[in-house]
């Protein structure tokens, strides 16, 4: 190799390298979702300039900034509507919502459980630490019960949500659980999500090192990695219901649901058709747009007349 | 500024029969809205049900959130997705609006929320009529920033003030809010609208340049800076962080400072451009009457029995009421005798005045409660103690 040959990133292209180091802690497991994230969309020969990424607020909130599509990172809980938004103001867009379990689950659980509900054409990725990271490992919605957790000092005495049993329930159509030790999985499951219609919901389970870990007595990012492989079972198709995760217990991983159904642009504009007739067009052409088709109509069959 | 005209397929042109709420969704329309996200409340619902039945015809969409807070993160993701966005609540609604009006104002997307006022606080009067929004609209989110608001008196005033503030949140790229109220949003009266190409509708100013060039911000006190859409390439990023030009957290003390300027001075620094009163006989008189919305309307009364009698009263009403008119009553404090200020809250706009007119006038707080409007009778006495 020549010396003066400057060694690229792999990703460069799909990530923002100029703004490079990114804030997550060594061992945190949400930069393998995103090096998954980025593979996948290589992968599945979507158009770079029609792929938006919306995220809410916290360490997974951040990832919005370091990739290199459209992107808008929104306020806490938030990221489903806003992603909603710009889905439909523009049809043509494929929207991916990258968010943590607090943020997907707590503070957005009424926005997941709605967009899964109307089937929007969402690919929602949630990096599942079972813990609020940036603001200091307080207990989640998804925090295993005994669990220790700044907010639950003595251990978690609640319930967790179990979250493909929640998406399944709420009417998602496609739902897949991953570690972060399952890269290749993650990647092909992204990938399937980036080239169907609907709400499809990623879980991925992640280890937070400085907080779920320590506070937990766990050891590092490594250890967690050889707990994924030693209690991970792979079940495609499971019920969801059989999801629940127990504290340091089996994590069920796979593909669960896989069903096509109308998406909520599709719904609508059946409805309409219905209703308005065929000529119904979702933000049809604008009236100079039109006019400008007709006179080009006309100067193109006054041409034709005129041979 | 961009302008044209607008397009037909929104203008329902002719005069009509109806009221200040679906006079809103009209507007909307013919000013080029195309996506609408809200979530039913008394008594601004019948916006959002006229929006939702003219939709499909137009080619617009209108969908129903599941609460008022992904109502207006919806437009926000509809305003970067390349449409003219609107929603439309009352009280409580507009609390819940508050976090990511926030975000609105930081990301710099145009929008406009109208707010048919009812009673609080709380669940309050929903059926009935106020005046009591009218500083949350302007402080209510957190951190400092700064918004446009605008005051119909009337259904005609509703279509025409909703495609004025399309015009404003497109050029400055701020949320634009109508302050109307439930009597104006359920009165009904006559409504012209005018024909498509006599409405005047400024367009989105859509970065054309190199890729590399693109910024989505430029922090100069000024409108007018393009912005663009998910899909056109330019690979945007924009976040509610303190940010640099490119969109990209910047999270210093100076950084603040020069967004929190620019957020700020875009609107203070064009006020004289932005800001629309009517006035009736105020030159020369000793007492004027400032009043907006529905209040206006009841004050007229008042003003004219006060005329009756021989005083010398002047109207100033507020069309725009956010930012305010501080010159103009700094000017008039030096001229007259007392400022009277009937509102249906407690005291609201009132504080305004009585800072701008910083003790060089009377200024006298007509309020009313919430739930109906104030007895014109009421106004004139206040009038009437101010000229002695």
């Amino acid at each position: 190799m020549n010396d003066n040959t400057e060694i690229k990133n792999p990703l460069a292209g799909v990530l923002r390298t100029e703004r490079m180091p990114h804030i997550w802690c060594p061992g945190c497991g949400i930069g393998s979702v995103v090096t998954c994230f980025a593979e996948a969309t290589k992968r599945s020969n979507i158009d770079p300039d029609k792929l938006a990424v919306v995220s809410g607020i916290g360490c997974s909130g951040r990832m919005a900034g370091y990739v290199n599509f459209d992107s808008i990172h929104s306020t806490h809980g938030r990221a489903i509507p806003v992603a909603t938004g710009l889905k439909l103001a523009n049809p043509k867009l494929k929207v991916v919502v990258f968010s943590g379990d607090g943020d997907l689950t707590g503070i957005g659980g009424n926005h997941f459980i709605h967009a899964a509900r109307r089937n929007m054409d969402l690919v929602v990725i949630c990096v599942n630490n079972f813990t609020y990271g940036m603001t200091g490992g307080q207990v989640t919605p998804t925090t295993p019960s005994s669990a220790n957790a700044s907010t639950t000092p003595y251990g978690n005495y609640e319930y967790p949500f179990s979250l493909p049993f929640l998406a399944d329930a709420a009417g998602a159509t496609y739902v897949a659980r991953w570690t972060s030790l399952h890269s290749r999985n993650i990647t092909q499951s992204i990938e399937e999500a980036l080239q169907r219609r609907g709400f499809s919901f990623i879980e991925v389970i992640t280890p937070c090192t400085t907080l779920y870990l320590r506070r937990n007595r766990l050891g590092d990012g490594v250890d967690t990695l050889q707990y994924y492989q030693n209690n991970a079972v792979i079940k495609h198709g499971i019920d969801t219901r059989e999801t629940a995760i127990g504290f340091q217990g089996q994590i069920v991983v796979g593909k669960f649901v896989d069903r096509p159904k109308p998406d909520y642009l599709e719904s609508a504009t059946r409805c309409n058709v219905k209703f308005i007739g065929d000529d119904y067009q979702l933000y049809g052409k604008t009236e100079p747009e039109k006019q400008a088709e007709e006179e080009a109509k006309k100067a193109a069959s006054g041409g034709e007349s005129a041979v | 500024m961009n302008i044209v005209t607008a397009d037909p397929k929104g203008v329902d042109a002719g005069p009509h029969f109806m009221d200040g709420d679906h006079a809103i969704a009209e507007g909307a329309l013919a000013a080029g809205c195309r996506f609408f996200a809200g979530y039913p409340i008394t008594p601004s619902t019948e916006t959002a049900e006229r929006f939702a039945e003219r939709a499909p015809e137009v080619g617009a969409l209108f969908i129903q959130m599941e609460d008022e807070i992904a109502s207006i993160a919806a437009l926000i993701g509809g305003a970067w997705g390349g449409q003219k966005v609107m929603t439309v609540t009352s009280g409580p609604g507009f609390s819940l609006m508050m976090e990511n009006i926030g975000l609105a104002v930081m990301t710099e997307t145009p929008m406009v929320i109208a707010n048919v006022q009812r009673g609080g606080p709380s669940t309050g009067l929903p059926t009935l009529t106020a005046q009591q929004d009218m500083l949350q609209v302007r402080f209510g989110s957190h951190g400092d920033y700064n918004i446009i608001a605008l005051s119909p008196d009337s259904p005609q005033e509703c279509f025409d003030l909703t495609i004025e503030a399309f015009n404003l949140s497109e050029f400055y790229r701020v949320p634009v809010f109508i302050m109307t109220d439930e009597t104006v949003g359920h009165m009904h009266e006559k409504v012209v609208i005018p024909p498509a190409d006599q409405i005047k509708v400024v367009e989105r100013n859509l970065y054309k340049g190199p890729k590399e060039d693109f910024r989505p911000y430029g922090f100069d006190s000024q409108g007018g800076h393009p912005m663009t859409r998910a899909g056109d390439g330019y690979r945007f990023h924009i976040t509610g962080l303190t940010h640099n030009e490119r969109g990209y957290p910047v999270m210093t003390p100076e950084q603040n400072q020069i967004v929190l300027t620019h957020l700020i001075e875009k609107i203070n620094g064009n006020a004289d451009k932005i800001i629309r009163l009517e006035e009736d006989q105020v030159e020369g008189a000793e007492v004027v009457v400032l009043s907006y919305g529905i209040t206006s309307r009841i004050a007229v009364r008042a003003v004219q029995e006060a005329r009756k009698k021989g005083l010398k009263v002047g109207s100033l009403r507020l069309i725009t009421v956010w930012p305010f008119c501080e010159q103009r009553i700094r000017d008039l404090s030096q001229k007259v005798k007392a400022i009277v200020v009937p509102e249906i809250n407690y005291g609201q706009m009132v504080r305004e005045v009585e800072r701008s007119a910083a003790g060089r006038c009377q200024v006298v707080s007509v309020n009313h409660c919430g739930g109906a409007v104030h007895d014109p009778l009421v106004i004139l006495k206040a009038i009437e103690e101010a000229c002695r």
